[in-house]
């Protein structure tokens, strides 16, 4: 995969400094009830996400990175809301939208969209490819005469590298990168100012990966977009990301430009995650393994202070009492660990 | 669904930019009714209902005689050239009255399946859809109405009131919606947290849209296969209220209400052929929308989309 991908990596997004934020989370958290009985009576909370800041900048693809089960993917989708947040703020484009009701996101749909994980399960199996692109165009009143809005379904299908004479087609008839194009152009179609990718090549064979990862790229250029892209695989976002943010159970642990992540990892979470990823090249210097013993505490039960003292391997007193905050370490390199303190 | 198959399917070869060859294209409808068809006994139940459900809608033109015309000669005469399947104890021509009868008993088993049926997506979706207290309301309604023992409410209802067809059709739905209510709350339960139905939330379309667009067209199999069942089985309700005697009243005709009046020991030993046909008839047709059912169980099962 990593020789598929390396086409990617020589291209950098311009950022200029001091550039405004598209989308911000503040202090987010998203509790689930955990209800048991008869009565289902509330007994505790799954902390997906508890307590995380992510400023995501304009025209920047911003990579979230985790082991499953860590709420990458329920922040995104509580950053869409489609989930009720429990706590904490979501800015989108200046506006807070963290407590809007279902009708005043109207707008919002257009400007954000999602791209999922399972090209199997993210199109609706009794739909055709151009009632699926068509719905949101209607929905929003847009392209209102009928041979406009054929004509740019067909531009979308024809963007993302659809054959755009399949508008009749079923998604059962097209394979999974397909179906994932089917996906992408779904996003697309609406004109978004942003995208939040939820993992969207996991669940794609290698070597279509790459030509998926290189399509949004292409997008990214052409229509401006800003990418939240969630991955559990740090040599995807290598190439995908200008910043990267380390998420571990429902906190970040650090966030950096991608350069500066890769070459100078801070947090030791992040460090065995880099330790984790296969060299790209064989005379590239070896890494040295740390491998982390344990298993992912449950987040329904987190442990104290700071949530990876479990795994730790500089594991100090203090971690096991107090949540370490995020603190600028280095220029632009974020950290909440209490080595750095 | 089948995660190894998916997987498969993931790792099909990889494309040539998008342009790869593609399956047949083939519409859901078409694998829908292919499948159906290679169902040998759902096709054969389909053609028996066929023939039932034209000849009760045929029967002014199928019958040789007036079904309520009494003729005294000819009381419990047997199977003749006259009359085909016999007459009964007031000597009316059975085959004419089965025929007549069809169209009643077909006519109350459709009406009430397609009340309840109606009532029971609108409030399944509703529960299943929106959750919270408005989900545990509605099924604790649900679970009220199914403690009834159901035969003796309907009995209730039906003694106070007199037994129209109407009567008999409100009272099916209003007692037989649950099934299919709780059907649909749990197909919108799965359905709704599949990445489909949240990309239709992401692209902002409105709630109405996404149940009736979105979910109900998926979920809808179990619900026709329920549906069909659910007809045979009112028929079969509407018969056993006549025989007890509180079913559509005669003179009209239904096949239960023929059983009914040949329910004597002497037609037992005398005329077989009075209770044998509108017996058979009731059996024959909900054996056929059984068969229909199970066939279209099978046709409707979603996995058979992802080939």
């Amino acid at each position: 995969m990593v020789n598929n991908i390396e086409v990617l990596e020589n291209e950098q997004h311009e950022i200029v400094p001091g550039q405004e934020n598209i989308l911000e989370m503040q202090e987010l958290k998203k509790h689930f009830p955990v209800k048991t009985g008869v009565l289902q009576r509330t007994t505790g909370h799954v902390k997906a996400v508890d307590g995380i800041d992510i400023a995501v900048k304009k025209g920047e693809s911003f990579g979230l990175v985790g082991e499953s089960g860590c709420g990458k993917s329920t922040a995104g989708r509580t950053a869409m809301r489609l989930y009720e947040p429990t706590e904490g703020q979501i800015t989108f484009d200046g506006e807070d939208i963290s407590r809007k009701k279902e009708k005043d996101l109207f707008n919002l749909r257009r400007e954000m969209q999602m791209i999922f994980q399972d090209p199997f399960s993210s199109l609706n199996p009794r739909k055709t490819v151009g009632s699926m692109l068509a719905e949101p165009l209607k929905v929003h009143g847009l392209y209102k005469n009928q041979n406009e809005r054929k004509e740019k379904i067909q531009e979308v299908m024809g963007r993302v590298g659809l054959n755009p004479s399949f508008t009749n087609r079923y998604p059962h008839e097209f394979s999974g990168g397909q179906r994932q194009r089917i996906g992408i152009a779904r996003a697309l179609v609406l004109e978004p100012k942003m995208i939040i990718a939820d993992e969207p090549v996991s669940a794609l064979d290698v070597s279509i990966q790459s030509q998926v990862l290189n399509l949004l790229d292409d997008l990214q250029d052409e229509f401006n977009l800003t990418y939240l892209f969630i991955a559990h695989d740090l040599s995807v976002v290598k190439h995908f990301s200008d910043r990267i943010g380390v998420m571990y159970l429902g906190h970040m642990a650090e966030i950096a430009d991608k350069t500066d992540l890769y070459d100078d990892p801070l947090h030791p979470y992040t460090q065995a995650l880099l330790s984790a990823v296969p060299r790209s090249h064989p005379r590239e210097r070896t890494r040295e393994r740390i491998t982390l013993t344990g298993e992912l505490p449950s987040p329904a039960n987190p442990p104290s202070g700071c949530v990876f003292h479990t795994r730790c391997p500089h594991v100090m007193d203090v971690c096991k009492e107090i949540v370490p905050q995020m603190r600028e370490v280095k220029p632009n390199q974020y950290v909440a660990c209490h080595l750095y303190e | 669904m089948n995660t190894n198959e998916m997987k498969q399917k993931a790792k099909s070869p990889p494309p040539a930019s998008g342009a790869e060859t593609l399956s047949e294209h083939e519409s859901m409808f078409r694998i829908i009714t292919k499948k159906f068809f290679q169902n040998k006994l759902a096709v054969l139940g389909l053609i028996i209902l066929l023939v039932i459900i034209s000849s009760a809608v045929l029967a002014p033109w199928l019958a040789t005689h007036d079904p309520n015309a009494q003729s005294l000669t000819d009381r419990l005469a047997p199977p003749s050239a006259d009359n085909w399947l016999g007459a009964d104890h007031l000597g009316r021509d059975i085959y004419s009255r089965i025929l007549y009868a069809g169209q009643m008993s077909l006519w109350v088993g459709f009406a009430a399946m397609l009340s309840a049926t109606t009532i029971g997506v609108v409030i399944g979706s509703i529960a299943g859809f929106f959750g919270g207290w408005v989900d545990a309301v509605l099924m604790r309604i649900v679970d009220i109405i199914i403690s009834f023992p159901s035969i003796f409410l309907l009995i209730t209802i039906i003694s106070v009131f007199r037994p129209a067809p109407s009567m008999l059709i409100v009272v099916f739905g209003l007692l037989s919606w649950t099934t299919t209510a709780r059907l649909v709350r749990s197909e919108f339960l799965s359905f709704k947290e599949r990445e489909f139905v949240l990309a239709a939330r992401t692209l902002g379309l409105p709630t109405r849209r996404i149940i009736f667009g979105h979910i109900l067209p998926n979920a809808i199999g179990p619900v026709i296969v329920a549906a069909t069942l659910a007809i045979g089985m009112f028929i079969i309700a509407e018969s056993t209220l006549s025989f007890l005697g509180l079913g559509i009243s005669p003179p009209t005709a239904t096949w239960g209400n023929m059983l009914s009046d040949s329910q004597d020991l002497t037609i037992f030993l005398t005329a077989w052929y009075y209770p044998f046909f509108p017996g058979l008839m009731i059996f024959i047709t909900v054996l056929s929308f059984n068969f229909v059912g199970d066939g279209l169980r099978d046709a409707l099962d979603p996995r058979v989309m992802e080939k």
